[in-house]
């Protein structure tokens, strides 16, 4: 059967993967973020997973505009990287497992998560830089990715409890999926940061480090932290931390964190990273 | 029963000098967010950029909002209901980091901005609440 190991979650900052692209890891502004990653480069190379469901939000790159999907999942056997404006990042194409993808939608349909299959669309920063500052710059990814797009720029956007319970019932797809399969589910975004006006460059680093702090052992106060509470404490963008929950929840209860990082800033965000390794 | 909202949506309003991005400001911003999205394609990026007003009129974007994109007002942009995330390939396309555009909505330099980033960000206290002043 297969089973959820691992979990990551990390900030997708665009100006890191363009730092990375660039070669620019080892600059002075840059070098202090990407020593955070460097435990999980290392750790990765022992616990490369056969797929990655990854939950992150696409930034006006394929939806946003026509469509607004609440919950969403890639269902392409490709996706390639994003034309964000400036050229697509120059990353390896992000290979599906459909099977997989098409197990989940199946079962959380029955669990009413109504999900939005979507058949075509590129893959912004929001997944390929969480990738690049695992995995670095390989020929090719080394396992499947399945997309998962939460909304969080449009509201109504979900409540941190409504992405809670969609990590548990990604959990209990996973878990009644036949083939034997090693599966980690990364959440990404955060962690605060508003992208305009008088309050923009707002950083919390005490709401930012309590997050961390409860993430782990104590989730429960976080499901409860309102839309508007993330957009007064953590900015208008800060709100990407409900996507941490759903990778948080899908790992069940007990989990073993080994690794923690924060840092400010990368361009106008606060920079937050954790991997956690599944108890049960 | 429909469950009750866990704040007024008056509320959204209530947070200094920012737009949060409701259904209706994407409504407005629709035909705005087009012309950004269509910046996604080189093609297009160097259309706009052989005739910008030329290329502006292709979209269903009403005129002030054509002006505030001739005029790269990413302030006015805002408050015509364009959000970051479309307003910032716009940004690309000029060559301009992200870091320059949210800036430029700050109301303060590039400079300025930037050295605030590097020393910690905009501090929360005081700026989470019109009403409450906190
Ligand atoms: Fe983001």
């Amino acid at each position: 059967m297969a089973r959820i190991t691992a979990g990551i979650a990390t900030s997708h900052v665009p100006a890191i993967g363009a730092a990375i692209d660039l070669g620019k890891q080892k600059d002075l502004y840059w070098a202090p973020v990407f020593q955070g990653y460097e435990f999980v480069k290392e750790w990765i190379k022992k616990n490369t997973p056969d797929v990655v469901i990854l939950v992150y939000n696409d930034h006006a790159s394929a939806l946003m505009m026509d469509i607004i999907p609440t919950f969403a999942i890639g269902f392409a056997e490709e996706f390639l990287s994003a034309d964000e404006g400036w050229g697509r990042r120059p990353v390896p194409v992000v290979k599906n497992h459909i099977e997989l993808a098409a197990h989940i939608s199946e079962q959380l349909v029955i669990d009413e998560f109504d999900i939005t299959l979507i058949n075509e669309m590129d893959v912004d920063h929001g997944l390929t830089v969480p990738l690049s500052l695992v995995f670095g710059q390989p020929e090719e990814w080394p396992c499947k990715v399945i997309p998962v797009c939460v909304n969080v720029s449009q509201f109504p956007t979900p409540s941190g409890e409504r992405c809670w319970k969609l990590g548990e019932a990604i959990r209990n797809a996973v878990k009644t999926f036949p083939e034997d399969l090693d599966v980690q589910v990364w959440g990404t975004g955060g962690m605060s940061h508003q992208l305009h006006g008088s309050r923009a460059g707002l950083i919390n680093e005490e709401f930012d480090r309590k997050f961390i702090d409860l993430l782990a052992h104590e989730p429960e106060e976080l499901k409860y932290i309102t839309r508007l509470e993330y957009l007064r404490e953590a900015g208008t963008e800060g709100i990407e931390l409900i996507m941490w929950l759903v990778m948080r929840a899908a790992l069940g209860y007990g989990v073993e964190e080994k690794k923690r990082f924060y840092r400010v800033p990368a361009s106008n965000t606060a920079v937050g990273h954790v991997v956690y390794e599944a108890k049960s | 029963m429909p469950r009750t909202r866990l704040y007024p949506l008056e509320d959204l309003e209530d947070i200094p000098g920012t737009k949060v991005f409701t259904a209706l400001r994407s409504r407005q911003g629709y035909y705005l967010h087009k012309f950004c999205m269509s910046l996604m394609k080189e093609a297009n990026r160097e259309e706009f950029k052989a005739d910008e007003k030329a290329y502006l009129d292709k979209f269903r974007m009403t005129e002030e909002q054509k002006q505030a994109v001739l005029d790269r007002d990413l302030t006015k942009l805002i408050d015509l209901g364009g959000n970051m995330y479309f307003l910032v390939k716009l940004a690309s396309t000029d060559g301009m980091s992200a870091q320059k555009a949210v800036s430029a909505t700050s109301g303060m330099s590039a400079d300025e901005y930037a050295k605030m980033m590097l020393e910690g960000g905009r501090n929360p206290a005081g700026i989470r609440s019109i009403r409450d002043k906190n």
